[in-house]
């Protein structure tokens, strides 16, 4: 069972795509370029479409996806946490 | 073996001036808000016919007119549709209307309301629309090629299942249409933003890239001037954010999967403007769905493909609008609004080749007849984009 996704094996973040992820789960992810695995354990509950985090990351760092800057760091994350708007900003606009 | 190539065939309306429709629509067009009444009217007098109100077209000046006339001539233009009937409160702009659809050789005729009244011009338009729409019913379909079919694409309520799954499928699609010689589009130019550089190198000359920065650091400046916050509430969406996007240079970087990973862009449209040849056009445009799939239809497409994650339900009055979805969350939920299911991407149950793949198999299908679910819906936004106030 493939949990979550992501592009690149340098992305920060990857999505999840099933439904009733919980805290303490081990998660079984697939890096879609390079056809690989790899896995997280969830800190917290986490819906589908949502993002984890894959490293832990500090205010100012820039989140990877798609091996790409999409946003910036502004409250600490912990590698398995839920990673969304409560912990990372554009940094356009 | 991929669905289509070259040789691929489908069954659709050749018009007057060679281009290939895949429905055959008589449409009652109103110019401006005071005719919908009347359009509608006739819509109900005469089965077949169709109305497309909007509740634009009065005291617009400059571009914003302009493009108010682009957007109307080219839906009655497009191939999709067999015959108009154009309603107008007065006979100046209206007869503008006419003759520019004139142009393609369908039959379109046009009436004024003033000095007759509602009553009168729904009569005589009435009349009109019968004589289309028998005249339209005659038509055949006919063996054209691949090739003659134009593809519009754009994407909403995305969520990231949109980025993993959706928007690839789409983009693995355009690939294989940009190799048998189709014309596609896609657009969206706020919702490139962070992702920028990397349409700007899939531009194939430098003049194409210059034109397409152009409209990008344009559109840039346009919401400089005019936002009140970090717009985190519009782009991305409530629903993209309920979805899990969390920036706008996530949601650009999902955006962009839809013109794959091969296809180069070809040349920079403006709004509703016709593409003059084969290929990938960038059209500068809104991200809203509705706007962006109507200028698509006044462009001329004839297919459109519309990824979305949280279950956007758009349709359009003449442009089918294919909805694929990755999130089998949505398509649990959603069924009745989706064509085509890519969730099985992101379990890896499916390649990317065979999402392409099915997506073309429903573009054939559509092609030749099929309705899609917006069709079957109902579902005729018809939405007019505004450039700014009018006079």
């Amino acid at each position: 069972m493939i949990h979550f996704v992501l592009h690149d094996a340098r992305d920060t973040v990857a999505v999840v795509v099933v439904e009733g992820v919980k805290a303490g789960m081990k998660l079984e992810g697939w890096v879609m370029d390079e056809d690989k695995s790899t896995s997280v354990t969830a800190r917290q509950d986490i819906p589908i479409g949502h993002k984890v985090a894959l490293k832990d990351m500090q205010p100012g760092d820039t989140v990877w996806k798609y091996g790409i800057d999409m946003g910036k760091v502004v409250a600490p994350i912990q590698a398995g946490e839920h990673a969304h708007v409560h912990n990372i900003k554009t940094k356009r606009w | 073996m991929y669905v289509i190539s070259r040789d691929t065939t489908f069954l659709g309306y050749r018009r007057e001036n060679g281009r290939v429709g895949v429905r055959n629509h008589v449409i009652i067009l109103p110019l401006d808000d005071l005719s919908n009444a009347a359009a509608e009217a006739v819509a109900h007098n005469i089965k077949g016919a169709m109305a497309i109100p909007h509740p634009y077209g009065r005291l617009q000046f400059g571009a914003d007119l302009e493009l108010h006339f682009r957007t109307l001539i080219g839906t009655g233009c497009n191939p999709n549709v067999a015959a108009v009937v154009v309603i107008g409160i007065e006979d100046g702009w209206t007869r503008k209307v006419v003759d520019g659809i004139a142009a393609t050789g369908k039959p379109v005729t046009g009436f004024g309301i003033e000095g007759h009244g509602d009553h009168e011009t729904i009569m005589r338009a009435s009349k009109a629309a019968r004589e289309f729409v028998q005249w339209a019913s005659e038509k055949q379909r006919e063996v054209c090629g691949i090739a003659e079919l134009w593809v519009s694409t754009k994407c909403g309520e995305s969520d990231t299942t949109s980025g993993c799954g959706a928007n690839p499928t789409v983009g693995n699609a355009f690939d294989k249409l940009y190799e048998t010689g189709n014309t596609l589009v896609f657009g969206e130019t706020s919702e490139i933003t962070g992702g920028e550089r990397i349409v700007a190198e899939r531009c194939r000359t430098p003049e194409v890239k210059e034109r397409f920065m152009f409209m990008f650091n344009r559109y840039q400046d346009m919401i400089n001037r005019h936002k009140t916050s970090d717009l985190s509430d519009s782009q991305p969406t409530k629903g993209n954010i309920a979805g899990g996007l969390t920036t706008i240079e996530e949601k650009a970087l999902g955006n962009i999967q839809k013109i794959g990973k091969k296809c180069l862009i070809d040349g920079v449209l403006d709004k509703a403007e016709m593409p003059t040849g084969p290929g990938l056009w960038f059209m500068d445009s809104s991200s809203a769905a509705a706007e962006m799939v109507t200028l698509c239809a006044a462009s001329g497409y004839a297919v459109h493909f519309f990824p979305t994650g949280q279950g956007n339900v758009i349709g359009n009055p003449i442009l089918p609008v294919i909805k694929i979805c990755a999130n089998p969350r949505t398509v649990r939920l959603m069924s009745e609004h989706i064509d085509v299911d890519s969730s099985g991407l992101l379990q890896r149950e499916i390649t990317l080749d065979q999402a392409g793949d099915r997506l073309l198999e429903c573009m054939l299908r559509t092609a030749n007849g099929r309705l899609t679910a917006a069709e079957a819906l109902g579902h005729r936004e018809f939405v007019l984009t505004r450039l700014y106030e009018s006079a």
